[in-house]
């Protein structure tokens, strides 16, 4: 059958291909933000210090990029489904600690404490499903639990990481330091995952519209499930990958990640509800909060007392940026 | 029972109670092969509720379910669409957050494994080109970027996509409700190929012609209660009308506002579209309303939102002389506070006479809420529940009541009645007209001609330009037709 095409169908093709073109380029400009703050960050360095750009340079600058990324990573599962998990940073300490003594005296027990914690982050997933509990309660009350374990744990600071996570975190690969190979990997696996298979799609529709998920027949109680226990596992990697560079671990390392995470995740364009996230543009976030954090801040010059400010400044720079763009897309 | 002509669906003596309401009062109800089934009724008369059955969504306190002659004893979702049963319900249940084709996806469960993203693409391309040929979507546009209208396309497209399980029956609830009317017409041209190929649709529409000429036949439901069901030759809109317990007919409507003319009064608004190329100007003066037509989304929304900016920030090209308030087209997105309580949502645009030192007065949040409540007829047992125990046409009354209990002497009103019952609708006429007696100005746009009876004035819109400016005496269907359908000059 050939439609007709009358005047007000060719008018109407005509305004949707202008506005398309107007949305998709807002869409870009906004998809490449993260990355265009990383490349101003990294300019800024190679401005102040030329030295830095080498493959010593960027070792030593992003050292702590994997932890970060992968704790980042963590904490945008639980942003796909409308939650929001304050106890990330705690939950990286706790593992740093069992990883810093029982995975390495007893690989074994630790290896199953490990794995139980994650299966703790599915249940704590499924009890807000099912009691209608309010994430951010549940997750800062957990993050005590976590921080008391860790001391429980490891009173006081030491332990050692197992010989076998020393290595990898040592790995020098020849031309491309390892913590951006390490990045890249992060995002595409993350990526392909979340944003190209098709239980993704279910995952990051729980974000989008609960409800009609539920119309459709899928379990939203599974995906958050799923979303929590990702988060685990990401939050476990995260605290390995931590003590692997570190080498030994104190109960209170990893408590400043809770909001580097979240930050990284809305740096990279994801936003609080509605299932917006981008994996990609949250391991560029957390690049560049890593980056940001304190190499850029040293050279320039910024003494360390101001710079958790300078570092908030930042982010506030960046995010109204991102504000101004996103309004613009209307 | 042969299983060749077994119905579709049959539900015996269906009852729903939420709480103290009483939603279904044990509702007989079926669907053959190869008919549309017509479905009528006010607001909160139980259509959704029993829409909801159908679809496996809810599960009814008391009665029977049978799908295709069998009795079905855990009738769910998963279960329904299995029998082939689906539904595009009121609100819009896609994730704007994904793609057309990924919104697909979430409705086949079997769309997975490589290249599901391809499969799914060519699935609802073809289906939205089957029915709205020239429809200018693409599969991987982000839902969020679509107009409501095409929200509502790919919606409805999406539901007559067949993967794996079989397609018998199609449930569509106001599936025209934000459709112009060049691509309703080509949805229920496709939906009489559809029941014409032996299979079965149920049509819930407000607009009454639209159940008239679809259906083959019609369901008059009141107060959760099947009152007439009959073979749709034996309707015209008049019985329809009264089946339902619809006020008064519309001659009235009319002959007051004949009777009402309005002398020469103040100025309250003129305003010039942004792409007006010539001298046109809309005009309003107090006591006046004003209809805004023309195809959906052709400037309509933008000049209300460009008159209602202007009126706390001085613009260029717009003259606003009085307080404006905004009653909102999409209610979901732009209208309601979802966490909050009706009486909040309707004292949100008057908290400045609300205050009691630095505080809201609860007492007189509960003294506006209940005067409206009864002038407006918002049914609830408890105006502090939440805004979403109301259904849709209570909600939008909640919205009505929020801007016409304010200090406002300008409502601009976004095409507000959509998908909203006609007994509800001929109440809030009476209300605006009442209203505009009294001094208050109307800026009404709305995709329903037959609204426009009731404004002294219309202006009909075409690619975000004034294209004419008609007087209510003026006014016919083809009019507005010509000028929307015509070579702006």
């Amino acid at each position: 059958m050939r439609p007709e095409m009358t005047a007000a169908s060719l008018d109407a093709a005509a305004r949707t291909s202008a506005e398309r073109g107007a949305l998709a380029r807002a869409r870009l400009l906004r998809g490449l933000l993260p990355a265009l703050s990383l490349a101003l960050v990294l300019l800024a360095i190679a401005w102040l210090n030329p030295r830095a750009i080498s493959y010593f340079g960027f070792s030593l600058m992003l050292n702590l990029a994997i932890p970060i990324a992968l704790a980042t990573i963590a904490q945008m599962f639980v942003i796909a489904g409308n939650e929001l998990d304050l106890s990330i940073g705690t939950f990286v300490g706790f593992v740093g600690c069992v990883t810093a003594t029982w995975l390495k005296d007893a690989p074994l027990i630790g290896a199953a404490i490990l794995l139980g914690s994650i299966g703790v982050y599915a249940l704590l997933g499924a009890l807000i499903h099912l009691r209608n509990l309010p994430s951010i309660v549940v997750t800062l009350g957990m993050s005590f639990v976590w921080q008391g374990l860790a001391i429980l744990v490891l009173p006081k600071p030491g332990g050692k990481a197992p010989d076998w996570l020393l290595g990898l975190m040592a790995f020098k690969p020849p031309f491309v330091p390892f913590p951006i190979i390490a990045a890249l990997l992060i995002g595409l696996i993350v990526h392909f995952g979340l944003m190209r298979t098709s239980y993704g799609v279910i995952l990051r529709g729980s974000g989008g519209n609960p409800a009609a998920l539920g119309r459709a027949g899928w379990s939203l109680l599974k995906t958050k499930i799923v979303l929590f226990a990702l988060a685990g596992l990401f939050g476990v990697l995260s605290g390995m990958a931590l003590i692997g560079i570190t080498t030994s671990a104190d109960a209170n390392i990893g408590n400043g990640y809770t909001l580097l995470a979240i930050a990284g995740v809305i740096l990279g364009g994801g936003e609080f509800v509605g299932g917006r996230v981008s994996p990609i543009g949250a391991v560029i976030g957390a690049l560049t909060l890593a980056l940001a954090a304190s190499p850029l801040l040293t050279f320039m010059h910024i003494p360390p007392d101001w710079q958790v400010a300078a570092n908030g400044a930042i982010l506030i720079i960046v995010l109204a940026a991102r504000v101004l763009i996103s309004r613009k897309e209307r | 029972m042969p299983r060749g002509n077994a119905d579709i669906i049959r539900l015996n003596g269906a009852e729903k109670h939420f709480g103290a309401v009483r939603a279904l009062a044990g509702v007989d109800f079926h669907v053959g092969p190869g008919e549309c089934v017509g479905l009528v009724g006010h607001n909160g008369a139980g259509k959704s509720t029993l829409m909801h059955m159908v679809a496996g969504t809810l599960t009814p306190d008391s009665g029977q379910i049978g799908v295709h002659g069998d009795t079905e004893d855990n009738y769910s979702v998963s279960r329904a669409q299995q029998l082939g049963i689906r539904c595009v319900f009121q609100e819009l249940s896609l994730c704007p957050n994904l793609s057309v084709a990924e919104n697909t996806r979430i409705n086949h469960a079997s769309l997975r494994g490589f290249g599901w993203r391809r499969k799914a693409s060519d699935l609802i391309a073809a289906k939205l080109d089957e029915i709205f040929p020239g429809h200018s979507i693409s599969a991987s546009d982000i839902v969020a970027d679509l107009s409501i209208g095409r929200r509502q396309m790919v919606e409805v497209a999406r539901a007559f996509t067949v993967t794996q399980d079989r397609l018998d029956l199609v449930i569509l609830d106001e599936p025209t409700s934000s459709l112009d009317a060049h691509t309703a017409g080509q949805l229920l041209a496709f939906v009489r190929r559809f029941v014409a190929g032996g299979k079965s649709c149920i049509l819930i529409s407000h607009v009454l012609g639209e159940v008239l000429r679809n259906a083959d036949r019609i369901v008059v439901m009141r107060d959760g209660k099947v009152v007439v069901a009959a073979a749709a030759s034996a309707f015209d809109r008049d019985r329809l009308v009264t089946a339902m317990g619809g006020a008064e007919a519309r001659q009235k409507i009319a002959a007051e506002i004949a009777a009402a003319k309005p002398g020469a009064s103040p100025l309250r608004v003129r305003a010039r579209p942004a792409a007006q190329k010539d001298g046109t100007d809309l005009v309003a003066c107090a006591g006046e309303i004003i209809g805004l037509a023309g195809l959906a989304g052709h400037g309509q929304t933008d000049l209300l939102l460009a008159i209602f900016a202007a009126a706390s920030r001085a613009k260029a090209g717009i003259e606003v002389t009085a307080p404006v308030a905004l009653v909102a087209g999409d209610r979901q997105s732009d209208g309601i506070f979802p966490q909050w309580s009706i009486a909040e949502n309707i004292g949100i645009r008057s908290l400045a006479r609300l205050r009691n030192g630095l505080l809201i007065s609860p007492q007189r949040e509960a003294e506006l809420a209940a005067f409206w409540q009864k002038k407006i007829g918002i049914r609830t047992p408890d105006m502090n529940n939440n805004i979403f125990s109301l259904s849709g046409g209570n909600q939008q009354k909640a919205l009505f009541a929020r801007a016409l209990g304010s200090d406002a002497g300008i409502v601009l009103m976004d095409d507000p009645m959509r998908g909203v019952d006609i007994g509800t609708k001929l109440e809030v006429y009476d209300l605006v007209r009442e209203e505009a007696a009294r001094g208050r100005t109307f800026l009404w746009y709305t995709t329903e001609t037959e609204e426009l009876d009731n404004c002294d004035h219309i202006y009909v819109f075409k690619n975000g330009r004034i294209v004419a400016n008609l007087r209510r005496d003026e006014l016919t269907e083809e009019k507005i037709i010509q000028s929307s359908f015509g070579d702006a000059a």
